[in-house]
């Protein structure tokens, strides 16, 4: 007996209501007068780290997915339309028929379960799925935090917004991803060959998009830190290089944002702001 | 030794892990770990959890940091009742979906309203700027109103009909501003629904032992300077 149930029909019809259409093209998906039955669809801007874990696991595990972007230096996650995919307004979000949902981490265990993909993703050993599960509670307040700091404070604001950022405010961000880095490596690498034991899991990709973020900015991540590129260099050849890369792309290009407009800026500000407490 | 949990019942996560613990007689050892003293930061407990929080847990030689973690931990090795952790698809996703939300949301703005309103002056003797607390106080409506609109909505319980691992996290974070005197549920007569259905379906009793601590906190002795100083650093952490 389940407790939430089916939200959705069983099945979609080929001919939709002309009423329905206005969302889907409203984010610029092509559709004619008839949609037909939508299969999974990913909400994702490739500038944000968790949006990077989703699109990796999802291509490398070859789910069948429609990419819907979500440009999030146009302020299109904060449309009309896409909160009725997610009423929070943020990316990754997923929809899957009726079903949406929001939070990378829901959303990454979600595909694990439904496409069943490798073990190795999600152990079924109850110490080794705790230990993902430790990770990807513990990064919510901390990696994530840092690396999103560092890449606003370092290039966002001044490049794209055209603020400006105190070199005391930049330094403690900075240090702060230090702190961070360090307990990366000493309570969860450790000597492993990945985050929780001999294989990539959905850990690795959650912290290595994250470390992405910072090495967008041009902090030498790295340097300084075998321990962590000799794993980020295994994560890279457990993903396939050219899949990392693509995901990288858009982070990689983030220092040659042209700045905002005036009316764009004073939209984002207040959700930046908010995002980067 | 069997299971063994750290915890401190000021803490909300800690808090939600004991309930669940006794709602479903999983037996364990119960090792206190006194924040307001400070035993978090010992080299002692450093060996249970190196990241120095509680909750932490220990079975035999593992050990296992993080609520959320140790939360599904339980809900796997005891085989609990289907509801708190639900095999459905999408009952599941709308528990992880609220466990992963809540990290930055609610828990942030629930433990700076009850710190700021009360612990501060309480017992750390110190006055929060009123901009400070009121922008505080600002950001736990709008977490409840998301909490109401987007999670609880017109279900009885944040997952759907039944409660979950997803109610106990929620309900534990909100008596932290209920003990600081905030009126989370005055004006929101479908969390005070929601809140009575969590404390039937939890009990009544289970649920007033487990809250007797944080619901006493404003009665407690002003701390030292020693402790003081070693809580500094939190201290800055909450007014950022």
């Amino acid at each position: 007996m389940g407790s939430g149930g089916r939200w959705g029909v069983a099945a979609r019809t080929v001919c939709e209501f002309p009423g329905s259409l206005g969302f889907a093209e409203s984010l610029g998906s092509r559709v004619g007068s008839f949609r037909p039955a939508m299969g999974l669809e990913l909400y994702l801007d490739l500038l944000s780290q968790p949006c990077r874990a989703i699109y990796i696991f999802a291509k490398k595990n070859r789910i069948p997915f429609e990419m819907r972007t979500v440009e999030l230096l146009k302020g299109q996650h904060l449309s009309d339309a896409f909160a009725q995919v997610n009423p929070l307004k943020k990316v990754p979000a997923l929809k899957d028929g009726d079903f949406t949902l929001a939070e990378s981490v829901a959303i990454l265990l979600y595909l694990t379960r439904k496409y069943k993909v490798a073990d190795h993703w999600y152990p079924q050993d109850l110490q080794a799925c705790a230990r993902v599960d430790e990770y990807l509670a513990w990064q919510h307040t901390t990696l994530r935090r840092s690396c999103l700091r560092a890449l606003w404070h370092k290039v966002m604001f001044p490049v794209f917004l055209g603020e400006p950022v105190s070199p005391e405010m930049l330094a403690t961000t900075l240090a702060e991803l230090d702190v961070t880095l360090q307990l990366l490596e000493d309570k969860f690498l450790q000597n492993k060959a990945f985050l929780i034991g001999p294989h990539v899991s959905l850990a690795d990709l959650v912290a290595i998009t994250e470390l992405m973020h910072p090495v967008g900015a041009g902090c030498q991540v790295f340097e300084g830190r075998p321990k962590l590129a000799a794993w980020c260099r295994r994560v890279k050849a457990a993903v396939g290089e050219d899949l990392f890369r693509e995901a990288h792309e858009v982070i990689l290009k983030a220092k040659d944002s042209p700045p905002a407009d005036p009316t764009i800026k004073q939209k984002l500000m207040p959700a930046v702001l908010a995002m980067i407490q | 030794m069997g299971l063994e949990l750290y915890l401190d019942l000021l803490s909300q996560p800690c808090r939600a892990i004991y309930i669940f613990a006794k709602k479903n007689r999983i037996p364990f050892e119960m090792r206190t770990v006194e924040l307001l003293k400070g035993q978090h930061l010992s080299d002692a407990f450093a060996q249970v959890n190196p990241l120095k929080k509680v909750p932490a847990l220990k079975d035999g030689d593992f050990t296992l940091a993080e609520s959320v973690a140790i939360l599904l931990y339980l809900c796997r090795k005891y085989e609990v009742p289907d509801h708190w952790y639900p095999q459905d698809l999408q009952a599941r996703a709308r528990v992880d979906e609220y466990l992963a939300w809540q990290h930055t949301a609610l828990r942030n703005s629930c433990t700076r309203a009850m710190w700021q309103k009360m612990m501060f002056p309480v017992f750390l003797g110190e006055q929060v700027p009123p901009e400070t607390l009121a922008s505080t106080l600002a950001e736990l409506e709008r977490c409840l109103q998301l909490l109401e609109d987007k999670f609880l909505k017109d279900q009885d319980f944040l997952a759907g009909p039944h409660i979950s691992v997803a109610d106990l996290v929620a309900i534990t974070e909100l008596m932290h501003p209920v003990s600081a005197g905030c009126q989370v549920f005055k004006s929101r007569p479908k969390l005070a629904a929601w809140r009575q259905r969590v404390e039937a379906a939890v009990g009544k009793d289970l649920f007033q032992e487990a809250h007797a601590v944080v619901m006493k906190a404003k009665d407690l002795p002003p701390a030292d300077s020693a402790i003081k100083e070693k809580l500094k650093p939190l201290v800055q952490v909450l007014l950022q």
